[in-house]
């Protein structure tokens, strides 16, 4: 294999590796707070708010039911307003955060779905508030659930990346589908599905780990 | 220090309201242990959740240490609630944290500094037993050690009166006993009040110095912890009272049982005895004076405190008149007779 080749792969790995990363960062940033929101506004919950959480969970649910290649495409002029360009690996974190947000949300709200409400009502008899249960309680009792699902969004992210050659994103999955399929190179489409086959592993081996020290169940 | 003024809870409104707890008083005086026993269902879990806002009352005053827990605002609440401390059935500790952060919990909610957090922790840890478990997570304790960090926990913010939810029914007797122990210790040591909902008699006769009985939402009766095993006045009280003795005939003599004395019949009864007569020679002198025979059944003495409870379930044989003589003269004793049923006299 040349070394222009092995140059491209390599430049093809870190691609990847930056879209999944500042997109998995944006994306837990900001869906952690909103899975928070979407358990804590339900009705009976510590700062119930039924028409929010119901509209929370509106559009939480649409962002998750757009097929990640339309959303791209669609949110064209948003990415733009954003990044200033429509394409290249910047344009591509974009949707990649857009649609990882609501997946992380719901996902956190199901992992502190998972904490018994007796803990809760503890935390009230002691008077805590609603801000001291969330970031006392809720979090630190949700916090090994919450990196299951970082992982799983992390890992789903790499999957969808591939994508991303679409708008002209490049990463591995991109150089697959040019170098490996359209110019009929198996080896390329080999190494290219190596690297994500370890990418993913050792993500979730990460995972798994954070996950062990954080729990103590 | 605790006084419940017509509390109730509705849940739902109109034909589908369910009246958890009808309109409730109560009151707990400083220092005092108080029971609430009842059933599965009967409004006591909701009773203590009413004491701290828990369950916000549909009617009615709550009042803690003077102070009227149903007008505060939600902040005033919080602040309050640092003077009631509660433990609860499951414990409820948090898995995420140690032994010491648990038992610090409610003094960082407070803002408590840190090195005076360090200071208030250690003693609470060596006055419920747990000095070694200092960094022990709450999966590595067994189910009486997590109570007491609970309670531990409870304690932490200083309160002035600990509620416990059920707190011993998780546990197996031995540990039940222990917990039972250190409440007790905890309410003569720090002059604390205690409201405890149960429905374990045994929890009941063991700690408490006043209990009430909850059915159907209402506080049926309220009687000292004496009186309320010697003399329970409501039928739920007695039925409570002999499952705990485990006082009953035997089912045959049951099943020859018949509710109304008929000719040669003698009666069933079921004497209590307390106070004076436990040590009175009863028996000698209904066969001696009113020349009746005695065969006893079933009997047990059961110490409630600092009260002796007699009890025994006894045939009174004899002419008809001679039994109710002697049966007069048991009455003028003090003792309680209950005649459970007349049997036929064996040929």
């Amino acid at each position: 294999m040349s070394n222009a080749m092995l140059e491209l792969i390599f430049k093809a790995t870190l691609d990847t590796l930056y879209m999944v990363g500042l997109s998995g960062l944006v994306a837990a940033a900001l869906g952690v707070p909103l899975g928070v929101l979407l358990y804590v506004t339900r009705p009976g919950q510590i700062l119930a708010r039924p028409v929010t959480n119901r509209a929370l969970g509106i559009v939480t649910n649409i962002g998750r039911s757009i097929p990640f290649i339309i959303l791209m495409v669609a949110i064209i002029p948003f990415t733009r307003l954003i990044v200033g360009s429509s394409i290249g690996t910047n344009a591509a974190i974009v949707p990649l955060t857009i649609a990882a947000i609501p997946f992380v949300a719901r996902l956190v709200e199901g992992a502190l779905n998972e904490i018994s409400p007796g803990l809760i009502e503890a935390a009230q008899s002691m008077g805590a508030t609603p801000y001291q249960i969330i970031v006392k309680v809720l979090i630190p009792e949700a916090r090994g659930g919450i990196i299951t699902g970082l992982t799983i969004t992390v890992v789903t992210l790499i999957s969808y990346s591939a994508m991303a050659g679409a708008v002209g994103g490049g990463g591995l999955g991109d150089l697959g589908i040019r170098y490996g399929y359209n110019r009929f190179d198996p080896m390329v489409m080999l190494i290219t599905v190596v690297i994500l086959v370890v990418m993913v592993q050792g993500f979730q081996s990460l995972g798994d780990a954070l996950v062990r020290k954080a729990d103590h169940k | 220090m605790i006084t419940l003024e017509n509390v109730s809870k509705t849940y739902g409104s109109g034909a589908q309201a369910i009246h958890a707890l009808k309109p409730t008083d109560l009151h707990v005086p400083q220092g005092a242990i108080h029971g609430v026993i009842g059933l599965s269902g009967a409004g006591k879990s909701t009773l203590i959740r009413c004491v701290n806002l828990l369950e916000r009352p549909s009617s009615g005053r709550v009042f803690v240490d003077g102070q009227e827990l149903t007008a505060l605002s939600p902040q005033a609440l919080n602040q309050a609630r640092h003077r009631v401390g509660m433990i609860f059935q499951h414990f409820n500790l948090l898995s995420s944290r140690t032994v010491f952060a648990n038992v610090a919990l409610p003094l960082e909610l407070m803002g408590v500094p840190r090195r005076e957090i360090r200071e208030r922790v250690q003693p609470l840890l060596d006055l419920t037993g747990l000095t070694d478990k200092h960094d022990k997570y709450p999966a590595e304790l067994s189910g009486g050690q997590k109570q007491r960090v609970a309670i531990a926990r409870a304690l932490a913010s200083r309160p002035k009166v600990l509620l416990c939810d059920e707190a011993t029914s998780a546990l197996d007797p031995q540990t039940t006993s222990s917990i039972l122990e250190l409440l007790k210790d905890i309410n003569r040591k720090l002059g604390l009040t205690i409201l405890l909902i149960t429905h374990e008699m045994e929890v009941v006769k063991s700690i408490c110095h006043r209990v009430g009985l909850i059915a159907g939402g209402e506080l049926v009766e309220e009687a000292d912890v004496g009186d309320f095993f010697t003399a329970p006045e409501t039928r739920l009280g007695r039925d409570f009272l002999n499952a705990f003795l485990e006082l009953d005939p035997p089912q045959a003599l049951i099943d020859r049982m018949q509710a109304k004395p008929a000719e040669h019949t003698h009666p069933v009864v079921r004497l209590a005895f307390t106070g004076d007569s436990v040590s009175m020679p009863l028996i000698s002198r209904l066969t001696r004076d009113c020349g009746i025979d005695v065969s006893i059944l079933e009997a047990k003495v059961e110490s409630i405190q600092d009260r002796t409870l007699g009890l025994m379930i006894a045939e009174l044989i004899g002419p008809p008149e001679r039994v109710q003589a002697a049966l007069d003269y048991l009455e003028d004793h003090d003792l309680k007779v209950e005649v459970l049923g007349h049997v036929q006299r064996d040929a």
